[in-house]
């Protein structure tokens, strides 16, 4: 019942690229990959180009850069705030992000809050786009909801005791988004300026929003 | 299922490695094998996440800690497409076969554009997903005290080990969704209401850990009683 081989276990441990163009050993997994396309394209059950596409989307235009509007928005319109943490899907609207399923969390200098998904890799994808892939694997995933301040402090993120920490495992259909908190010095600054201090990683709440030195 | 996806609050895997490559898709194999099971899924409604989930569970524990995400959905796919019907496992050897035949090649898969599918699929995946209608309304309110059942069920579910048994409060009505315990294997959606419950951190993990720290959980209504 288990034939489903090739699919998995060459790649064992290899987390970087396994692709050979020049010769050397081409990977099960490679060759299933291709197997499966060609089949599903020459029966007209997808083509090539809907698969160029969808891949074209999610490495270029829809990104953690989405998140990080909706983050800057917050920061700068109070009220807009309200409406992302008590209505998100209304408040992505106005924003032309479509996405129904989102709740808001917010850092304050009282709580933390970070995501994990436990079970597989669940993400907001709409809002950050494809998950690193520290998220999708076993130490995140594991350690996450046990010990989540040993976890953050790998990140660079150290908490003191007195902060309390809200681990939100996306176990069901909803997605979650942190909202950092806003970094000092940054009054008066764009919307636009503050969105590039807003990173991936603060908005998956394993880090914290750029000091304004520090943005890209 | 109790399967090694399960893995909140298990031990042993060390550190989180942090390094990243350029492409969100591990390689060029991974960005095919998303866009094949996303069509497939949210664009084509050939199989659903949850269908999709129940086969990436299905692969046996060492396969599964030794594989990379993309490499898991791509067993996943093989599975779903055979049993579907899309494909035989005979013509999937056929084609592996095939590309074998060009040892060191990077196999090109074949290639066939249509614009007008690419767009119809394209296009749903941007619709929103249609919510279930109200089931009957939620058994519990914010701030109900709640168990997790100590429940293991063999086939798919979305209630893992660390929880069952434990005791949490309500803090949020999600609204109603579709039960992956039913939906994954084919036997209905039995839409149920969804809470997100707050789990304190020492009575999952024991007095070691922080006072006020707290695990929040989204469970469906059926893996809940009355505390």
């Amino acid at each position: 019942m288990h034939d489903h081989g090739g699919g998995g276990g060459h790649d064992a441990g290899h987390h970087h690229g396994t692709e050979h163009h020049h010769g050397g050993e081409v990977s099960q997994t490679q060759l299933l990959t291709a197997a499966l396309e060609s089949l599903l394209v020459e029966k007209g059950l997808l083509s090539s180009d809907t698969i160029d596409q969808l891949v074209e989307r999610y490495e270029k235009d829809i990104g953690p850069m989405i998140g990080a509007r909706v983050v800057a928005r917050a920061w700068t319109d109070p009220a807009y705030k309200q409406r992302l943490l008590s209505d998100s899907a209304s408040a992505l609207a106005e924003l032309g992000i479509h996405m129904d399923n989102l709740v808001v969390v917010e850092n304050t200098p009282a709580v933390h809050n970070a995501v994990v998904c436990t079970l597989c890799s669940c993400y907001p994808w709409a809002v950050l786009g494809l998950p690193p892939t520290w998220y999708k694997e076993p130490a995140y995933r594991s350690r996450m909801v046990i010990e989540p301040r040993a976890v953050l402090r790998e990140f660079g993120l150290e908490l003191d005791e007195s902060v309390e920490v809200r681990v939100w495992d996306s176990s069901a259909e909803q997605r979650y988004l942190v909202l950092p908190d806003r970094p000092a010095g940054t009054e008066g600054m764009t919307e636009a300026e503050l969105a590039r201090l807003v990173s991936r990683d603060s908005m998956i709440g394993v880090a914290r929003a750029a000091a304004p030195a520090h943005a890209r | 299922m109790n399967g090694v996806h399960d893995m909140g609050g298990m031990h042993g895997f060390g550190p989180v490695r942090r390094e990243e490559g350029a492409s969100p898709f591990h390689a060029s194999w991974g960005g095919r094998v998303f866009a094949m099971m996303t069509a497939l899924t949210r664009g084509r409604h050939t199989f659903n996440l949850d269908e999709m989930r129940r086969a990436v569970e299905s692969i046996p524990p060492a396969e599964y800690l030794a594989s990379v995400y993309y490499a898991l959905r791509l067993a996943a796919l093989r599975i779903l497409m055979v049993e579907k019907g899309l494909v035989t496992a005979s013509e999937i050897d056929a084609m592996l076969h095939k590309f074998g035949q060009e040892p060191g090649r990077v196999p090109r898969a074949a290639r066939r554009d249509d614009p007008a599918l690419a767009a119809g699929i394209l296009a749903e995946i941007e619709r929103l997903p249609q919510r279930p209608r109200e089931a009957a309304g939620p058994r519990f309110r914010l701030g109900d005290r709640v168990v997790a059942r100590n429940q293991h069920v063999q086939g798919h579910t979305r209630l893992p080990r660390y929880v069952r048994g434990k005791e949490g409060v309500i803090h949020r009505v999600h609204g109603v969704y579709d039960f992956p315990d039913t939906k994954a294997h084919g036997r209905g959606n039995h839409p149920a209401p969804v809470y997100s419950v707050r789990f304190a951190a020492r009575d999952l993990w024991g007095d070691t850990a922080p006072p006020r720290d707290g695990v929040y959980i989204d469970l469906w209504e059926n893996y809940l009683d009355p505390a």
